[in-house]
């Protein structure tokens, strides 16, 4: 593995460029967190406003619902939940100008169709491993939906922030490469179950 | 008869709840550490590491290991000769409520499931299964079962005909499509037999067991070594960024079955793999 890519919030169309699946990058500036609840809210009011609860445009999302900080800390555990659940959502913001999105799991065809087009990354950050992750939160401030508790819009700043780019704008998959090179088992052999 | 007071029961379960949240188990601990010495990917060597650091962070700083601390999930076996004064369900509602509160864990829990999902805020109600045995304790066993993992679990009604080669079919299936959504390394709890219901009771059951303990059957016991074996071969890895350690250990419990019937459950453990119990 190659030395960390050091990156900032907002991203650029030369910095997405240069990012390709499998990259370790650190991540610092200003990041929003969103997950399920605050994805469905966001898209509905969109739909009647043609707002959005905060200026998208070069901006990344990271999905995540923290614990609550105890005193002292800047946020509690703060690792990512999987991204497939708002790939409904995904789309259309990338869309409307978002560049990043950060976390875990791998992404459905119509988002990795959508990094493509609108030229933007996913990153995967490690699951589960909250504790140390939310060392690199910095500061956190509440931009939208408080009522949502954990899945409320926060601002967080990052200071590198370790990811894993997982689909680049070139239609590269870092989860679907290294686990076939490791796979030992012919996965077609096994009969199709509806699941 | 022996009398237990709830009070009693929430003090004690209020700890659980908190420990379960800070302390990985000692066994999976040393279930990723002999993987390490395995495993083939060099970053799934350190995302191995990773996890150990988390493990260590979250114990020392006594602070939640995943942002996500679960569905609480209780088994409760109850001796026969055990009166409790006061109203268990209540008390132990109320542990996970002042555990929520006073140990800084996240509100996962919505009222309902598809009308408004309004959050509780306090992760009650608790899911309990209450269980009548002989004797004069409690037994109480707790489980933070997290969203992701959970959400790829599944469970088959599959023909009698399909046997064990369709049920060891059914369960890589299951885990290769859990993948690195659900993060491994994975701890593979199966029910087999049962009704529709209790076989998925079975798999969650399942992951009581400690690592590296086989089942009491030696016929099982070899079922579930084979299936770690084949699930290791499917490259997943560590989170799932390639690697032979995909899963750490995998349960099997059975149960006897309608004649019509073979129904299989897989409930997907991840690595935040919080399970703790006591007796009163």
């Amino acid at each position: 593995m190659s030395e960390p890519k050091k990156i900032t919030t907002p991203l650029t169309e030369d910095v997405i460029e240069n990012l390709k699946a499998g990259d370790r990058v650190l991540i610092s500036g200003y990041v929003y967190t969103a997950r399920d609840a605050a994805h469905k809210r966001m898209l509905e009011e969109y739909e009647k406003t043609g707002e959005l609860p905060f200026d998208i445009k070069g901006q990344v999302i990271y999905y995540v619902g923290p614990t609550p900080p105890k005193p002292g800390q800047v946020i509690g555990s703060a690792g990512p939940t999987t991204a497939y659940r708002m790939d409904k959502y995904t789309p259309k913001l990338l869309e409307l100008g978002l560049k990043g999105t950060i976390g875990k799991g791998w992404r459905t065809e119509p988002v990795k169709e959508a990094l493509k087009k609108y030229k933007a990354v996913y990153f995967a950050a490690f699951g589960g491993t909250a504790a140390l992750l939310s060392k690199h939160i910095k500061s956190v401030e509440m931009i939208a939906y408080e009522d949502l508790g954990t899945e409320a819009i926060r601002k967080l700043y990052f200071e590198d922030f370790p990811v894993i780019v997982a689909n680049d704008i070139y239609g590269n998959d870092v989860f679907q490469e290294l686990e076939e090179k490791y796979r030992k088992i012919d996965l077609s052999k096994l009969p199709q179950f509806c699941i | 008869m022996r009398t237990i007071k709830a009070e009693e029961i929430k003090d004690k379960v209020k700890k659980l709840v908190m420990d379960a949240e800070y302390f990985i188990p000692e066994d999976f601990i040393g279930a990723i550490k002999s993987a390490k010495e395995k495993e083939e990917s060099p970053i799934g060597v350190e995302i191995l590491d990773t996890i150990l650091k988390n493990a260590e962070v979250a114990a020392e700083e006594q602070v939640a290991y995943c942002q996500d601390t679960g569905y609480p999930v209780f088994f409760i076996e109850i001796g026969q000769d055990v009166h409790i004064e006061g109203n268990i369900r209540q008390a132990i509602n109320e542990a996970v409520r002042e555990a929520t509160r006073e140990g800084y864990l996240r509100a996962s829990l919505a009222y309902d499931p598809v009308l408004e999902r309004k959050n509780t805020g306090d992760n009650t109600p608790a899911l309990m299964y209450f269980d009548i045995v002989p004797g004069d304790k409690i037994k109480i066993m707790f489980a933070a079962k997290g969203g992701g993992s959970e959400n790829t679990s599944r469970q088959m009604m599959l023909k009698p005909a399909d046997g064990w080669e369709g049920v060891k079919n059914f369960i890589i299936k299951t885990v290769a499509n859990a993948g690195p959504n659900a993060c491994p390394p994975f701890t593979v709890g199966v029910g087999i037999g049962g009704t529709f219901d209790y076989s998925a009771v079975l798999a969650k059951k399942s992951l009581f067991r400690h690592i590296g303990e086989r089942h009491p059957d030696p016929k099982i016991a070899k079922l579930e070594e084979k299936l770690i074996e084949e699930i290791n071969k499917l490259g997943v890895g560590p989170l799932g960024f390639g690697g032979s350690t995909t899963a750490v250990d995998v349960k099997i419990e059975v149960a006897p079955v309608h004649i019509a019937s073979l129904p299989v459950a897989v409930n997907i453990q991840c690595h935040a793999a919080r399970h703790k119990e006591l007796e009163i």
